[in-house]
């Protein structure tokens, strides 16, 4: 069973989903349980692959016994694990939550929503586990379509967000594709590990530049870095809670992570750092990318809006700090993948919660909702306080990391953003807080302006989820120092100061 | 100079055929003209692949049998076929594409019926009116 854990974190996902339909015409009342099991086996499986990584090394699954450089491979190593753990649980919570917002704001489409859902995960699995090049494209698409069909069925106007996506999305992923086939021209290969080892020899060659640079800003587009990143307030946004919650923590930041990847194991940390020595652009970018995050976000009044703002800078937080191109900042890059999947996962899982109560996306309809949810609010102050970069929650670990790097390497353009989103964000949430907390509770029919206004928290299985995300939030940042010398100390390649 | 022009003429070829699409994309106000650019940007890739398989003189990849039965020692020169690899990698980039063009017309179709129309001009009309409608409303 173990060694077949590999492909099994694949299939089992993508077979139900492909049963889930069959299922749905049986029972509709079927399909919740279905995930909910589904993504409780890929869990258990994700978890079982991250002990077995650590203890015994990597895995290396040929699908089909055809071996590399020929047959499509499966590598596992302790990173890929991790990720792979974060989006499991992340998407099982969402699972979890999503019953209620869905019966509310899908009615009569559960079914190829919950399909849709097994399908995003078959594609986001692959996107991390693959350790070939064309099959990375294949599971990025599949993941952009399930995006683009789960996003699109949301409040009105989504259509036409989701269509920009859409032609933006596909732009990126062509970027992609022909950046593969030039690397192909060069290599002659496409296993990841395959090409590593023959990029030394093509080392000076102006294709594989050109290769690089294609795949890099065919992935910009995917995580949505500053200047292409006009697809995503307006997606994200106007989805549906549910897909939004399964959405905004996975694609940006299984997108960064394949960037990690392929800087890391396909072009080698040589080329990307030592050869060309263009990274410092990027690190610019990324601090333009977390400033206008910011600022924007500042500028909204809608809080999920805000939200999708706040998720662009993060994205910069994460690009920037890979190509700081020093230990720490790499660390603090890969500590926030995983941080910023719990954080954004609880923030979107609030938002959720807000919306469904409240059925409005404005920040002045939050009023006395301190009062009103004491719990959901609580966890909500977590996961901002993680955002902000509170201790001991885990955004103010990866955030430690990201800056002593950027002071390692000399970038204080990038301190100071970092520094400058930090100081944006608390404002951002504070006003939230003021307006939730202090002013009273908008209630059109009876006056609350005497006596206690009753307690009306969501329902368990909407409140038990985001519990679990704001309690995973302080855990990550308890552990985070096991984290980076258990896993991602192996990751990053023993040159790199 | 001439040589690098024609003797790389399939690069050239598949670059102006995704600006034509790229430019459709960016250019035209009609939503199905931009799918139509989509479509033919990812086609030029298509034919990028196929065409870095060429070899001069070569033949298809089908092995012919050599000699007797069992008698596969015969040397295969890799020089007179052609790569399959890229056409093989082409039919799933097909299939991604063609499943892009699903879903984008799928949305195509919700949005005419949204706001009865595909032009982007008239779409931004119809939300521009409804937002004043609103307002006043308030």
């Amino acid at each position: 069973m173990t060694d077949q854990a590999p492909i099994l974190v694949l299939a089992i996902p993508l077979l139900t989903a492909i049963l889930m339909p069959l299922a749905g015409l049986f029972r509709e009342k079927l399909c919740y349980p279905l995930v909910i099991m589904i993504m409780m086996v890929t869990t258990a499986l994700s978890g079982a692959i991250l002990f077995q990584t650590i203890h015994f090394g990597p895995i290396h699954y040929y699908i089909g016994d055809w071996r590399p450089p020929w047959g499509i491979e499966l590598v596992i190593d302790p990173l890929n694990a991790l990720v792979l753990l974060a989006i499991s649980v992340s998407a099982l919570l969402a699972a979890i939550s999503s019953k209620a917002v869905v019966e509310k704001e899908l009615e009569g489409k559960e079914i190829y929503f919950y399909t849709l859902f097994l399908l995003q995960m078959t594609g986001l699995t692959g996107m991390v586990i693959t350790g070939d090049m064309f099959n990375l494209y294949v599971f990025l698409e599949i993941t952009s379509i399930t995006g683009y069909a789960l996003l699109a069925v949301g409040e009105d106007g989504s259509y036409m967000a989701v269509f920009k996506y859409l032609v933006m999305g596909t732009i990126g992923a062509s970027f992609y594709l022909i950046g593969v086939g030039y690397l192909y021209m060069a290599t002659g290969s496409l296993n990841m590990a395959d090409v590593a080892s023959l990029i030394p020899g093509v080392i000076h060659s102006r294709i594989v530049f050109f290769a690089f640079i294609l795949c890099v800003a065919g992935l910009f587009v995917k995580m949505a870095m500053f200047p292409v990143h006009g697809w995503l307030p307006g997606a994200y946004s106007k989805a549906p809670s549910a897909a939004a919650a399964l959405i905004a923590p996975l694609t940006t930041k299984v997108s960064v992570y394949i960037l990690i990847r392929i800087c890391l194991s396909v072009f080698t940390a040589e080329y990307v750092f030592d050869f060309l020595k263009q990274t410092d652009f990027i690190v610019w970018l990324a601090s333009a990318t977390i400033v206008f995050g910011s600022l924007s976000a500042l500028a909204q009044k809608n809080y999920k809006k805000m939200l999708t703002y706040i998720l662009i800078a993060e994205v910069g937080y994460m690009v920037g700090g890979f190509f700081l191109g020093n230990r720490l900042g790499i660390s603090g890059a890969i500590l926030h993948i995983v941080n910023d999947v719990a954080m954004t996962l609880a923030l979107f899982l609030g938002a959720g919660i807000f919306f469904w109560k409240t059925g409005s996306g404005e920040r002045e309809d939050l009023k006395g909702l301190f009062v009103k949810m004491p719990l959901t609010m609580t966890g909500f102050a977590l996961a901002a306080f993680s955002v902000i970069g509170v201790p001991p929650t885990c955004g103010f670990f990866s955030k430690w990391y990201l800056i002593s790097g950027g002071i390692a390497g000399g970038q204080y353009l990038f301190v100071a953003a970092l520094i400058f989103s930090s100081l944006i964000n608390a404002v951002l949430f504070f006003r939230l807080f003021e307006i939730a907390y202090f002013q009273p509770f908008a209630d059109h029919h009876h006056a609350p302006a005497h006596g206690a206004v009753a307690i009306e928290e969501a329902p368990i299985h909407m409140l038990a989820p985001f519990l679990v995300a704001g309690a995973i939030l302080i855990a990550l940042g308890l552990y985070s120092g096991e984290i980076v010398t258990q896993i991602i100390q192996f990751a990053i390649p023993a040159e790199i100061m | 100079m001439l040589d690098f022009i024609i003797g790389k003429y399939n690069y050239w070829f598949y670059i102006i055929l995704m600006m034509v699409g790229f430019y459709a994309i960016i250019g035209k106000r009609n939503l199905v003209k931009k799918i139509i650019g989509l479509n033919i940007f990812q086609t030029a890739i298509i034919l990028f692949y196929v065409s870095i398989a060429s070899k001069k003189g070569a033949t298809l990849p089908i092995l012919e049998h050599h000699g007797g039965h069992g008698d596969h020692a015969a040397i295969i020169e890799v020089a007179s076929y052609m790569n399959p690899l890229p056409h093989v990698l082409m039919l799933t980039a097909i299939v991604v594409m063609v499943a892009t063009l699903g879903v984008a017309l799928g949305i195509l179709i919700k949005i005419y019926k949204r706001y009865g129309s595909v032009e982007e001009d008239e779409i931004a009309c119809v939300i521009k009116s409804e937002n004043m409608k609103y307002e006043v409303g308030k």
